[in-house]
């Protein structure tokens, strides 16, 4: 704490001086951070109100197993993990370029802003990857006494518990040609959907082991819903955090703040950084750990 | 190294630039760590916990618990350290941790609102009509009553 030096008779709340200690601009920054904490506060607590209110969930490990280039490899929560540790990542290099900013070292500010700008991107990817994952992958689901496919959208969530095999047996009976088809093409990958055009459904249903195939009944749909909502909402701060990055960066580049004579733009700029990082802790936590 | 750093003129006592880079890169290492924590800690949840109806409710709560309270430590130490608050004077950090108390109150109304909502779903209690084998048993009816 920076008070030791005070003499005794400051008056801080005279005016011309910040009560705080800091400029304004900081102090405000704070104030915004903290207002946007209440505004994710609110969703996660939402989130939390409407899982307490139900008897089952989705299972994360289960839903979060895939990682880009791996197939249909079983990888529960390693590509959160990669996201969480990029973001750690570049929350380091930024306070790293706050610490060269304090120092008046400008070629160490831009090499440290452009490493922050790249974990930023890199999270970006990251997301765009998850999102297109979790929107285009289709699951058999059981509904109303049939099997069909589905994707996880903010409406349709196909992550419920799996159905038991007699069920299965019996909706397969009242399931189009073409879901039996995909069936079967899940697990025999020497099947194409034309050498399977012509067999009867009767056919195709011989053809399915249900060892292999996993078929589950609908999960909440507001799973959706608030992982899109909560996650969206994220990936635009960080969104808006690289811009603000990319146009410190040039305000460094130009010698702004060496005219000005500090770099405190920069330690703005790595609050609201760090925010996001903040932010993304909770978010781990609520969506993917618990 | 040794410029005199100048600042806005509300400044009355600069801050003293941190010499070294040690301290951050302890926190770095210090969150990664923690962050490696909670994964095997949410691993196992899943893998091994959730599936098995023998594991009782409250080693589950137990670990979900310790990964909130891991989650706040990881949160304690990117405020502080990271974002420098630990730096500011001690006003500043009150206008700021003060307010957020408020999630306390937040938090466990709302939890409490939601498990009482799905006790109301799960017995029928309320406004639905009575279904006697429902209300036989007694503690579940106190239950919902919550």
């Amino acid at each position: 704490m920076s008070t030791t030096a005070l003499p005794t008779n400051t008056k801080w709340w005279n005016g011309g001086r910040s009560p705080f200690n800091a400029s304004y601009g900081k102090v405000m920054m704070w104030y915004f951070l903290m207002s946007d904490a209440f505004t994710f506060g609110a969703f996660l607590i939402s989130y939390a109100t409407l899982r307490f209110s139900l008897n089952g969930w989705v299972d994360a490990n289960h839903v979060f197993n895939a990682f880009p280039f791996f197939g249909h490899e079983n990888l529960p929560l390693a590509f959160v993990s990669l996201m969480t540790f990029i973001l750690i990542f570049s929350s380091v290099t930024m306070v790293l370029a706050v610490h060269e900013g304090h120092h008046m070292n400008r070629k160490g500010v831009e090499k440290y802003m452009i490493l922050t700008i790249l974990g930023g991107l890199a999270f970006l990817g990251c997301q765009a990857w998850e999102w297109t994952h979790l929107l285009t992958g289709e699951h058999f689901v059981l509904v109303n006494g049939t099997i069909d496919t589905m994707n996880t959208t903010v409406s349709h969530n196909p992550w419920g518990h799996f159905a038991a095999q007699d069920e299965v047996v019996k909706a397969m009976q009242n399931t189009s040609p073409e879901i039996l088809r995909s069936m079967v093409m899940e697990h025999d990958h020497s099947a194409t959907a034309a050498s399977l055009q012509n067999l009867t459904s009767a056919d195709l249903i011989s053809k399915i082991n249900l060892n292999e195939v996993q078929v589950a009944h609908p999960g909440p749909p507001s799973f959706g819903s608030y992982f899109f909502g909560i996650t969206g909402f994220h990936g635009f701060h960080v969104f808006s955090g690289v811009v603000i990055n990319v146009v410190m960066y040039l305000k460094t580049k130009l010698g702004h703040f060496d005219q000005r004579g500090h770099y405190e733009m920069i330690e703005k700029a790595g609050l609201y950084w760090h925010f996001v990082d903040l932010v993304w802790v909770f978010v781990f936590l609520c969506f993917y750990l618990i | 190294m040794s410029e005199h750093v100048v600042s806005s003129p509300e400044i009355s006592i600069p801050h003293a630039p941190s010499s070294g880079t040690g301290r951050i890169w302890k926190v770095f290492w210090l969150l990664s760590v923690v962050t490696l924590v909670e994964l095997v800690l949410g691993f196992g949840l899943a893998k091994h916990w959730y599936g098995d109806p023998e594991t009782s409710h409250t080693a589950i709560l137990f670990v979900k618990g310790a990964l909130c309270i891991l989650s706040l430590a990881k949160a304690f130490y990117i405020v502080s350290v990271f974002m420098h608050l630990g730096d500011e004077i001690r006003n500043m950090i009150m206008t700021i941790v003060v307010p957020l108390c408020l999630f306390i109150w937040f938090i466990a109304a709302f939890l409490w609102d939601g498990n009482s909502w799905r006790n109301l779903k799960n017995t029928n209690a309320g406004s639905r009509p009575a279904q006697t084998e429902q209300h036989q048993a007694k503690p579940v009816d106190k239950d919902a009553k919550k």
